[in-house]
């Protein structure tokens, strides 16, 4: 699955370390999810959305 | 909101800490239980049996407090550790049957102990933590 959450936090001038603070997961965690080693749960998705004020689908994009 | 960010990553700091305290007050009550009845007190069952109970009593006390761990690790290194703990599993018991066999058969020339199992199990845990945490980084 691939994700704009580079792109996201770029523009919120955040890095790996404030994105994983801000939805209480390690770095390691969000640096994981951004380059698409490891897909996060439906919670941990809301959480992302929420902080970013965006719908899910705008953030993670399914690849069929 | 940052409170609660910090007070996870607290939480998590304190629960390493915690397991560690645990985990080597079980190694400490499991040495005394096992070279006390060797050395302090040879021979005398109710020593021994207390302080079997105690080691059994703290082993508890770390089993929970492993599990507390588990819970609160975020949802990557959980997975990281469940895959560990899968393979650290199939690998002693299956390594240990196997290794218990050898022995019954007496290809090897020494007997098979509980503490090699246990050490098997330790290390291939380790192993493949690590290895887990490698492929996610």
């Amino acid at each position: 699955m691939k994700n704009k959450i580079k792109v996201l936090r770029a523009e919120h001038n955040m890095t790996q370390a404030d994105l994983a603070v801000k939805v209480e997961v390690s770095r390691q965690t969000i640096n994981a999810i951004e380059t698409g080693k490891f897909d996060p749960s439906l919670p941990l998705a809301f959480k992302i959305s929420r902080l970013f004020e965006l719908p899910i689908e705008n953030i993670f994009i399914d690849e069929v | 909101m940052d409170t609660k960010q910090n007070s996870w990553k607290d939480t998590s700091k304190r629960n390493i800490r915690q397991l560690a305290y645990w985990t080597g007050g079980w190694v400490v009550t499991m040495a005394i239980a096992s070279f006390g009845q060797k050395y302090f007190w040879e021979g005398n069952t109710v020593l021994s049996i207390i302080f079997i109970f105690i080691a059994t009593l703290v082993g508890i006390g770390m089993i929970l407090m492993n599990r507390k761990y588990i819970n609160s690790l975020d949802e990557m290194q959980r997975k990281v550790h469940i895959e560990a703990m899968a393979i650290a599993l199939g690998v002693g018991v299956v390594g240990g049957l196997s290794y218990s066999l050898l022995d019954q058969a007496n290809v090897i020339g020494f007997d098979a102990e509980i503490a090699d199992l246990v050490m098997l199990i330790g290390i291939t845990y380790l192993i493949a933590t690590f290895v887990g945490n490698n492929k996610y980084r």
